[in-house]
């Protein structure tokens, strides 16, 4: 299983993200990077991330990130 | 809104598809991206072909072709058109309206109703609801809605977000009065205060066409477009849907004392894959029960996804005998709107080349 980070890294191999704590402000991610992204956390995690939590703000940073991942982990 | 109708069905459907067809590989090297990063999107969102008009092409173009097509098959006649619903986003005209550019151009009997409706994604079933009710008049007949959108025209080829699943197309569906009882339940909603999340900025009178509004900018991710071209809040879209939609179905599938396992098909507006399969995953219901293929085949044609999904995945089971249908609409306004309804069976259902 990949980690977060190395999830973000294939999608944006040109970015450390752990340099950042504002993902989309700093232009490290648009919105369909997230989509690339959600897709592949729930193939990657077995987890299904609602339509409603794909939200900005859950992808803000790696914390959040993994927050997201967690909720549905725990489920 | 809710709506409740009887005696009402729809007894035919003609999908008209251009027959310039695109492909999103092509198409890469026109977006200010990686290819890898366009591969990916590509898998997740479904794009691969779109049919797009060759040429200025325009609506009634589109739908006059479509109209010719069935007076020639006899599946329509010219006399039975008692009145014509147009709806589209991309008119010939400011003025006058497309329907009255398509009753001129077939030759329509001068007592008919027409009319233009200027609504988008929800647009099937807001002409579906216009049919239902213009049934009511007595002297009316038969209704022939039409959908159809060239917004291709209207769309920057450097747009990421928006080209690759653009596609062209115009529908007809014939709608007349049942013996049959059975309710059709609807419902319609909109919030106009959230329209800047799917517009085109320039070209009304608000904000004429002119050299400014034609230049193309960077929109701080890479894609570059104009004022007047179409703009989409892919984040805000998106989320509207998710949070609107499913709320909206099971308060309709309430109503009507349905439950999801009632429904043979959820026949949704088709905006893209991802967008489908995470309201299917919200409502459990499975992908088997809710195409999702037409952006990747066509494109999303707006208005006309709904009747295409149908004649492309379903014709003959609606042609033999037919299904229980939830349809769901949503996007420009912002609008959404569902109904639940028995599809079928139609005397024809078809998808054909321009």
């Amino acid at each position: 299983m990949k980690t977060i980070e190395e999830l973000l890294r294939e999608i944006r191999p040109e970015f450390d993200f752990t340099a950042s704590n504002d993902l989309i402000g700093d232009g490290m991610l648009d919105s369909y990077d997230v989509v690339t992204l959600v897709s592949e956390l729930d193939r990657n995690f077995g987890i299904c991330i609602a339509g409603v939590d794909i939200l900005p703000e859950h992808f803000q940073n790696l914390a959040s990130i993994q927050t997201l991942v967690r909720k549905y982990t725990a489920l | 809104m809710n709506f409740t109708f009887s005696h009402r069905k729809i007894t035919g459907l003609l999908a008209i598809v251009p027959a310039n067809e695109r492909s999103f590989t092509d198409e890469m090297a026109n977006f200010n991206f990686p290819i890898a990063r366009s591969l990916k999107l590509k898998m997740v969102m479904g794009y691969d072909k779109h049919r797009i008009v060759d040429g200025p092409v325009c609506a009634s173009d589109l739908a006059c072709f479509g109209m010719e097509y069935l007076f020639d098959k006899g599946l329509l006649s010219r006399d039975d058109c008692d009145a014509l619903i147009v709806v589209t986003q991309s008119p010939d005209y400011f003025m006058p309206p497309t329907s009255s550019v398509i009753q001129g151009r077939l030759r329509l009997k001068q007592d008919i109703f027409c009319l233009d409706i200027n609504q988008g994604c929800a647009g099937f079933l807001v002409g579906l609801i216009e049919a239902f009710l213009l049934l009511h008049e007595p002297s009316i007949q038969k209704v022939v809605l039409i959908n159809v959108d060239v917004l291709s025209r209207k769309t920057s080829s450097k747009d990421r977000n928006s080209y690759p699943l653009i596609g062209d197309a115009a529908s007809i569906t014939i709608v007349e009065r049942s013996d049959n009882s059975r309710p059709i339940h609807a419902n319609f909603k909109m919030d106009g205060s959230r329209r800047d999340a799917l517009t085109i900025p320039a070209g009304g009178f608000r904000l004429p066409s002119s050299p400014e509004t034609a230049v193309l900018e960077d929109d701080g991710e890479n894609n570059l477009r104009a004022k007047d071209h179409l703009r989409m809040d892919g984040s805000g879209v998106f989320n509207f849907v998710q949070v609107e939609v499913p709320p909206m179905v099971r308060d309709l599938l309430q109503r009507a004392q349905a439950t999801f396992e009632d429904v043979d098909y959820f026949l949704f507006h088709q905006p893209n894959r991802f967008m489908l399969q995470k309201l299917a995953d919200a409502m459990g219901v499975p992908y088997a029960k809710m195409p999702s293929n037409i952006v990747e085949n066509y494109g999303n044609s707006s208005g006309v996804t709904i009747p295409m999904a149908i004649a492309h995945n379903l014709r003959q089971v609606v042609l033999d005998g037919g299904i229980n249908a939830c349809l769901a609409g949503f996007g420009v306004g912002l609008t959404w709107a569902s109904m639940l309804m028995r599809l079928g069976p139609l005397s024809f259902c078809e998808l054909i080349d321009f």
